[in-house]
């Protein structure tokens, strides 16, 4: 059996008991929300910690829905539960669609929107058992030094996996936390931080509270997945895509196109933006949004896939990704 | 409700919640999670452990009406739960109809799967009393079969679905 650490488990009832545990166990405790992403981590030892608190049980944490023309998900809200929201589906439809892409329907159902967006960076030299890290004696990210995949590159590029990271940038969404000096909201925008160790801004002790995707009225998004098998993979390149405009021949006023799995962030591409404003939304405009979003990639071979297929995807999914909001209206 | 601790002495808690409709108290290691406490201390070894990581789906069990992933479930989380195994599918000596249909249709043949495609399909069929053939496809997808290519699976599904709507 490939059994987790010893741990004291904890469930407390609100944020501020949560915190407060948090803040007594330090680096010691983690939240831990459906635990699908935390646990086979704590398996591989590549996480230890003595004290779980269970953040799935605040009733806070656990309403979604409408909210001043946007919306707001808690972080313990369930992907299934958010994916299958009616408000969540006609708002921003791209998050409903990322989120039913996330895994298997009974990953959904024990994971979570807070958890998601708080996903552990991934690399096929660190998600693995801790005999066969040692067996490569380790790497930068957990218990070792040196990087594997570039071993000259000073920081850790293990790859931001979340499906719903990128669309919560494209939708310009803030994300919402509590810490023991109180709340605060960050941009999603500056909540990750494109290193693969110290990937999000979240201080240690802050809860991640809920995602607020704000009105999105005339706004359009989607999100295009890649990944090896289609019932279960995480995401070889996400692409997530947003655009305003006022009619679907009038020309696009503001727009967003963001990749996920190719750098250590959810890695918003503005040439691609810039390639789609002020013009309507037509092969041509596509082609060359397609081919922004194409050069600005820079995958590493960390990940499913031979690196040159998976930057030609790149610009075969941003290209479906538009061609799917043109058809939309 | 759920998930209150009972924490007695170091490294073990006393667990109590429901397995299969019966009550259990029992004091166990507390880093377990649930699939080792029903293999383990319980005995109720028709729960499988595959890749223990949440990718296979063999440790499927139902928990508060739901199916989870049983190698991903801190016991210590299930204080006050219900959980169903495949060990209570069975009424006294008849077989659920899933159960009847898997072993008339052939869908299992080495069986390592099978008690996790048991109970993801009893619970899709909780909701979905008629299911297409995708949204059959669709509710497995976390359940990986290596043996079957899934096609007996899903004729089994179907009859028993069928049965157990009396259109048989
Ligand atoms: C087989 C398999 C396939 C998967 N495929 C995908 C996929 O395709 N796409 C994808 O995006 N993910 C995938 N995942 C990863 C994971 O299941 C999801 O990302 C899930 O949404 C994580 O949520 P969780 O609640 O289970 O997180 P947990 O494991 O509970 O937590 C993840 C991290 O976030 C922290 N955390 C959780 N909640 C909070 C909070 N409220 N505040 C602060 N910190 C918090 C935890 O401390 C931990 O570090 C897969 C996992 C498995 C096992
Ligand atoms: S990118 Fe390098 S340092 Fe980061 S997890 Fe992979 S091998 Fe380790
Ligand atoms: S043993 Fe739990 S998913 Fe494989
Ligand atoms: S019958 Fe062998 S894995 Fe399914």
């Amino acid at each position: 059996m490939l059994r987790l650490p010893d741990f004291q488990y904890h469930a407390p009832r609100t944020v501020e008991e949560a915190v407060a545990l948090k803040v007594k166990h330090g680096a010691n405790a983690a939240f831990v929300a459906g635990g699908t992403d935390l646990l086979p981590n704590m398996k591989r030892r590549i996480r230890k910690c003595g004290h779980l608190v269970d953040v799935s049980h605040i009733d806070e944490l656990r309403s979604a829905g409408a909210f001043e023309g946007g919306l707001r998900l808690g972080a313990a809200v369930s992907l299934e539960e958010a994916a299958s929201n009616e408000a969540v589906r006609t708002v921003c439809p791209a998050y409903a669609e990322a989120a039913l892409l996330v895994a298997t329907p009974t990953i959904r159902r024990m994971g979570t929107v807070g958890g998601n967006l708080c996903l552990d960076t991934r690399c096929l030299f660190y998600n693995q058992s801790y005999e066969w890290r040692k067996g490569i004696d380790f790497c930068m990210k957990a218990d070792g030094t040196i990087c594997r995949v570039a071993e000259s590159s000073p920081k850790c590029i293990a790859v931001s996996s979340s499906d719903t990271a990128p669309v919560a940038l494209a939708a310009g969404a803030t994300i919402e936390l509590c810490g023991p000096g109180g709340k605060r909201a960050v941009s999603a925008d500056s909540f990750y931080l494109g290193d693969g160790i110290d990937y999000m801004a979240k201080k240690e002790d802050e809860l991640l509270t809920a995602l607020v995707i704000p009105d999105q009225t005339g706004a359009q998004s989607a999100y295009v997945k890649v990944r090896a098998r289609g019932s279960i993979d995480f995401p070889v390149i996400g692409v997530a895509v947003w655009m305003r405009r006022r009619s679907s021949d009038a020309p696009v006023e503001d727009a967003r196109v963001v990749l996920g799995a190719v750098f250590p962030d959810p890695r918003e591409v503005p040439a691609a933006a810039e390639a789609l404003i002020g013009r309507a939304l037509d092969a041509e405009s596509i082609r060359d949004a397609a081919d922004a979003a194409f050069r600005a990639a820079k995958p590493v071979d960390n990940t499913d896939g031979a690196l040159s297929w998976r930057k030609e995807m790149i610009r075969v999914s941003t290209k479906r990704a538009l061609e799917r909001l043109g058809s939309a209206r | 409700m759920r998930s209150e601790r009972t924490i007695d002495g170091p490294g073990k808690i006393v667990l109590s919640f429901t397995v299969n409709g019966t009550g259990v108290e029992i004091a166990v290691a507390r880093h377990k999670t649930l699939l080792e406490v029903l293999r383990e201390d319980l005995g109720l070894t028709g729960t499988k452990h595959g890749c223990e990581l949440g990718e296979c789906g063999a440790c499927t069990v139902i928990l508060d009406g739901a199916p989870v992933l049983a190698c991903l479930v801190p016991a210590a989380a299930c204080t006050g739960a219900r959980v169903e195994t495949v060990e209570g599918m069975a009424v006294g000596p008849a077989l659920h109809p899933l159960q009847d249909e898997f072993a008339e249709a052939g869908a299992a043949q080495c069986g390592y799967c099978t008690s996790g495609m048991l109970l993801a399909a009893k619970n899709l069929l909780e909701s979905n009393r008629d299911p297409t053939r995708d949204e059959i496809r669709r509710a497995l997808a976390g359940n990986l079969c290596r043996c079957t290519g899934y096609l007996q699976i899903y004729e089994a599904i179907e009859r028993a679905a069928a049965r157990m709507r009396g259109a048989t």
